[in-house]
């Protein structure tokens, strides 16, 4: 089964490969984004020094970790829901059912491919042409490289829960635009895609350091800044962790109850 | 003679019944209605069978079909496919099995049409030799040797259908299932489509069940057919035979020398003139051959062709006075 599921990751990776111009344009737009957004937060913490207790280096690479992630742990949509909530509307859904395969397993190492693709094809780049413009704190050394990778690998698994348990609501909404939009924003503002977490004050930061789209950019965005050290890392690897199994599992709820009513679209 | 051997499909007093909530008169009552997909239908089909289901559109076949396959689950009744239940065990099931439906694709739309037999090898667990043996044959048969290599988004939809049955066909089921493989297929590639399902049939014993609207299908390639209406069976028989429980007509279509008054010979019936063309029709049991020269021996002929009759029609006019009595019976 390990086999099959490989295949579908390496395939997941190479159908996005192919749109080369796509990931051109994606570079583009995440390298003008990010210099957009460095200009803001130079200008805030011009203000406010060592706000959230970055520094005015550590912001700017925040600002291009964010950049670079958002593809791939699904900051602002997942990059597979829209399609799977469109093969549950017209009912193409059916032959993902019918196949000897779980639905949710396919579905995460597609994706997991395609985040893998996402990382080196829209996220080195625009890191890159980031760092050369405004050469912000890079990580320590080759271990804070790996414990970040760690750290975007559990991002962009709890990335997929959290899109996944969205997408399943299709099969009772039909319409499942509404959810999207909504989660959207969610991910937008709690993931820390606009300000980071850690400047959010009292009880809502509290909240929203708690919250599943915390794993998304700000806690790889820390382990990249070296703000975790020995335990401290694992715990933050187990708040990731923990969120990625509480979401899987509730996805794969969804899709036991969703199964077992289904409609499928269509004659 | 054949009640011997174990039927390999088995459907007795087979339901599906879905509830349809809507609103109703004033603001927060909804009221639910039932909606009998399929309504108790029994029958078997033997190992190697090809038997053709047909049907009006929601008539309740493909409910059927996903029943079969095990995605959908019965609401009552008894349904065995090679002695599973199949919602039961969908995935020991679905290792027996191959399903193509014809308007949706099991292929990956972006990746060349080879890598989605690769995923095929690793879904079913196909052994290596197995694996090539049956992808050459599927290849050779469905001339899809220079197809391999582009992206499934650029097939024509013919060419992906060929696709699509070969994908369904490398792990060796012993059944498969067609839901509309021939539509909107041009003639050359339906007559394809028809000659490799024929010979699927007879050389490896695959047995077949296929939905369809185009009734040549049925014609070229099951010697039994099913119709179902209203979620229930209303024919099991021989394709012939079935033209004569639906009195069905076939037209011929004559082309005069000039505009003359309606042709009148024994065995048909005038229906319409435009100018030099007139329409007659003729029961579809009866042969045209001598209609055809009758006609040829009394009027100045140009030219004549003869239209068959569509399954429409026939289940049409077989049910024709009875589908508004049985549908207010529903209620």
């Amino acid at each position: 089964m390990l086999r099959l599921y490989a295949t579908v990751a390496a395939g997941g990776f190479r159908r996005h490969a192919t749109y080369r111009v796509a990931t051109a344009a994606g570079v583009f737009t995440n390298s003008v984004f990010g210099v957009v957004l460095s200009y803001t937060y130079i200008a805030l913490w011009d203000e406010r020094p060592h706000l959230g207790g970055y520094s005015m280096d550590d912001a700017l690479a925040y600002v291009w970790i964010g950049q670079a992630l958002l593809t791939v742990c699904g900051m602002m949509g997942g990059g597979f829901e829209n399609e799977l909530i469109e093969r549950i509307r017209t009912g193409d859904i059916a032959v993902d059912l019918y196949r000897p395969a779980d639905l949710q397993t396919w579905w995460f190492s597609a994706d997991l491919g395609r985040s893998a693709y996402q990382l080196l094809g829209r996220g080195v780049a625009p890191m890159a042409v980031g760092w050369l413009a405004f050469r912000f704190t890079l990580p320590a050394g080759p271990g804070s490289w790996l414990a970040f990778l760690v750290a975007v690998t559990l991002g962009s698994t709890v990335g997929f829960a959290l899109w996944y348990v969205v997408a399943m609501s299709a099969f009772w909404l039909l319409d499942g635009q509404g959810v999207v939009q909504v989660a959207w924003l969610g991910g937008l503002f709690f993931s820390g895609m606009l300000l980071p977490l850690n400047v959010f004050p009292g009880a809502l930061g509290e909240v929203a350091r708690a919250l599943p789209w915390a794993s998304l950019l700000q806690v790889p965005a820390d382990v990249y800044l070296g703000k975790y050290q020995g335990w401290g890392l694992a715990g933050a690897y187990a708040f990731q962790g923990g969120w990625a199994l509480v979401l899987l599992a509730a996805g794969r709820a969804v899709q036991a109850a969703a199964t077992r009513k289904v409609v499928v679209q269509g004659g | 003679m054949a009640s011997r051997i174990e039927p390999f499909i088995e459907l007795e007093n087979l339901e599906k019944v879905f509830t349809v909530r809507r609103k109703a008169a004033g603001l927060l009552r909804r009221e639910k209605k039932e909606v009998r997909a399929v309504d108790g239908i029994s029958f078997a089909v033997e190992r190697g069978e090809m038997v053709g289901y047909i049907g009006p559109n929601g008539a309740g076949k493909s409910t059927t079909i996903k029943m079969l396959t095990g995605i959908l689950t019965p609401s009552g009744g008894r349904l065995r496919v090679a002695g599973i239940d199949p919602a039961r065990e969908r995935t020991r099931l679905a290792q027996r099995i191959g399903v193509v439906f014809g308007q949706r694709t099991t292929l990956w739309w972006d990746l060349p049409l080879k890598d989605s037999y690769r995923l095929m090898h690793r879904m079913y667990r196909i052994p290596d030799a197995r694996f090539r043996e049956n992808l050459d044959r599927c290849v050779e048969l469905l001339e899809l040797g220079e197809l391999l290599d582009v992206p499934v988004r650029q097939l024509s939809l013919g060419q992906r259908m060929r696709g699509d049955i070969a994908a369904a066909l490398l792990h060796d089921p012993e059944v498969l299932y067609l839901d509309e493989p021939t539509i909107g297929l041009d003639v050359v590639s339906k007559a394809r489509v028809r000659e490799f399902l024929s010979h699927l049939n007879t050389t490896q014993g695959t047995t077949v069940l296929l939905t369809t609207h185009d009734l040549t299908d049925i014609e070229q390639l099951c010697s039994r057919v099913m119709v179902i209406d209203h979620g229930r069976l209303m024919y099991d028989g021989k394709l012939t035979g079935l033209h004569a429980v639906g009195e069905s007509e076939r037209l011929l279509v004559v082309d005069l020398e000039r505009e003359l008054p309606p042709i009148d010979v024994p065995g048909a019936r005038f229906v319409r003139s435009e100018g030099p063309r007139q329409w007659l029709a003729f029961p579809a049991t009866a042969s045209a051959a001598p209609l055809v020269a009758e006609v040829a021996a009394a009027y100045p002929l140009i030219d004549l062709s003869v239209r068959e009759p569509d399954i429409e029609t026939v289940i049409a006019k077989m049910y024709g006075g009875t589908r508004d009595e049985r549908r207010e019976s529903l209620m």
